[in-house]
């Protein structure tokens, strides 16, 4: 009884002492963002360089757009990193975030086996998509309401097409774009995804995927990265001068430098485009 | 099926070379599980233990609530106690969502009806005998409550490994009220759905491993307290 009486006794020692020590902390800033920038490691690159200019801790939690969305809306981040540019409008109008400020865009691309069944490659977006509608050719789709998920979906849209749902040739993951990316290899699939991850994806790979890029280069392809901060105004508890620095870093000249530099494979995964 | 083999050899190469973000995981599994365990204790043994020895109205009902809880959903309690811990939310300004500690909330919950069930079904499987060679050997109410909790200390001890079993594992909770934060809030389990979710499958496997590792080690402990 007396050992574990002492066991005891050292684990609220310890429980206690870790949690004091939880409570002296540096300045931290709370970003919610999409998979894609922690996926491709942009976020580990940058947030050492962003403390070192500015002393402040970065720390992320990486979600579809869509949750990361409603984490700021519920006051629990104080900035936002996302590319659904409709959705993040609708945000800051409700009244939920101010400085929204683009910060670099890649572009979407729609990837599949070499083979080709559906015949897709340098057909243009709409092309693509009525030939893959038309042969049934298998599709993995997000279906996360994600950014990138939002954008398929807007692109279903403008080719004229019904929005597949329940059809035995679209899969809907749910899951992140690199789980996306896999299952769509494993299942012989078309999937649309980011540049950026695609270029991931081939890096993980060994340079030599089973899924190459077939269609690229529309404009309608473009995927807009922007950063919000959560409104101090609906979000009392919101650190606003924090997040409006992250804000003014990130499109600061010398972030845009990192971002510009920040390659795999010799690729750039991200163009910055800050004003 | 390559990724297999390689998660065992990452596993290893983890573990040698202390690995600052695995032992990072690693310290974040250990605090969180310990917090939760320990308030599931505390708070479920004597419940479980007043469950399985009185006899009062409604026991039996509270039983069955007990043991459907033994079913909650991890990804369930993770939404619930966001819900509560969001700025947004009635316990907001405790400033514990995206902790270890919010985490630990979610994970009580989880152990507590296990802790409680188990426990309850020891002290309700101690031989009648036992109970009535103590009085007619003149023990008091008093004797009789603490021989029964010295007698059920192997079903607690059993029901806080189980409990244990299911905090480290989940997932669900780690990854809706920790946000998976790198350096912070980031478990090994929540850091196995990451890698998987990169495509990183080796990783994945590697960091299994690395939790059944410390699993083992937890139940070897465990056996040494019951040997005593």
């Amino acid at each position: 009884m007396m050992k574990i009486g002492k066991t005891l006794a050292i684990c609220v020692l310890i429980i206690t002492l870790s949690a004091l020590s939880a409570l002296c902390e540096t300045d931290v800033l709370m970003m919610a963002t999409t998979t894609s920038t922690d996926n491709t490691g942009l976020l580990d690159y940058l947030a050492p360089e962003f403390k070192k200019d500015t002393g402040i801790e970065l720390r992320w939690t990486a979600a579809g757009t869509g949750k990361a969305l409603k984490l700021g809306e519920n006051c629990d981040v104080d900035v936002l990193t996302v590319h659904a540019p409709g959705a993040e409008k609708t945000f800051v109008e409700a009244g939920y975030g101010v400085d929204r400020r683009e910060i670099m865009y890649n572009d979407f691309v729609i990837i599949g086996p070499k083979s080709d069944p559906a015949d897709l490659k340098g057909k243009s977006v709409s092309d693509a998509l009525t030939a893959i509608q038309k042969k049934e050719a298998l599709f993995v789709s997000r279906g996360d309401n994600s950014g990138t998920n939002k954008k398929e979906i807007i692109l279903w849209k403008e080719a004229g097409l019904r929005v597949p749902e329940k059809e035995k040739w679209y899969i809907q993951t749910g899951q992140g774009m690199l789980s996306t990316i896999n299952i769509a290899a494993e299942r012989n699939g078309y999937t649309m995804t980011d540049r950026g991850t695609y270029i991931k994806y081939e890096f993980n790979s060994g340079g030599n995927p089973p899924l190459a890029i077939l269609v690229e280069g529309d404009d309608s392809l473009k995927n807009q990265y922007s950063v919000i901060a959560v409104n101090p105004g609906h979000c009392s508890g919101a650190e606003y001068e924090t997040a409006k620095r992250f804000i003014d870093w990130i499109t600061g000249s010398k972030a845009q430098d990192l971002i510009r530099n920040f390659k795999l494979l010799g690729k750039p995964l991200f163009i910055p485009n800050a004003e | 099926m390559d990724f297999i083999a390689e998660g065992f050899v990452q596993a290893f190469r983890l573990l040698v070379s202390l690995d600052p973000e695995t032992f990072s995981a690693i310290l974040a599994t250990l605090k969180v599980s310990s917090y939760s365990m320990a308030a599931s204790l505390i708070v479920g043994v004597p419940l479980g233990f007043l469950l399985g020895y009185a006899r009062f109205k409604g026991r039996k009902q509270i039983r069955l609530i007990v043991d459907t809880l033994l079913s909650l959903p991890t990804v369930f309690v993770g939404l619930v106690v966001y819900a509560f811990l969001s700025n947004r939310g009635p316990f907001g300004e405790w400033g514990l969502l995206f902790t270890l500690p919010g985490i630990a909330i979610g994970q009580a919950i989880l152990a507590l009806p296990i802790v409680i069930a188990l426990t309850a079904t020891a002290v309700e499987s101690i031989d009648d005998h036992l109970r009535l060679t103590l009085i007619s050997l003149g023990a008091g109410r008093k004797q009789l409550f603490l021989t029964s909790l010295w007698e059920v200390r192997y079903g607690v001890l059993a029901a806080a490994v189980t409990a244990y079993g299911r905090v480290m594992t989940e997932v669900g909770i780690s990854m809706m009220v920790g946000g998976n934060i790198k350096w912070h809030t980031r478990t090994i389990t929540t850091a196995i759905a990451l890698e998987t979710n990169k495509g990183l499958f080796g990783m994945g496997v590697a960091l299994g491993l690395v939790l059944l590792f410390i699993a083992f080690f937890v139940n070897v402990s465990v056996s040494f307290l019951r040997k005593r």
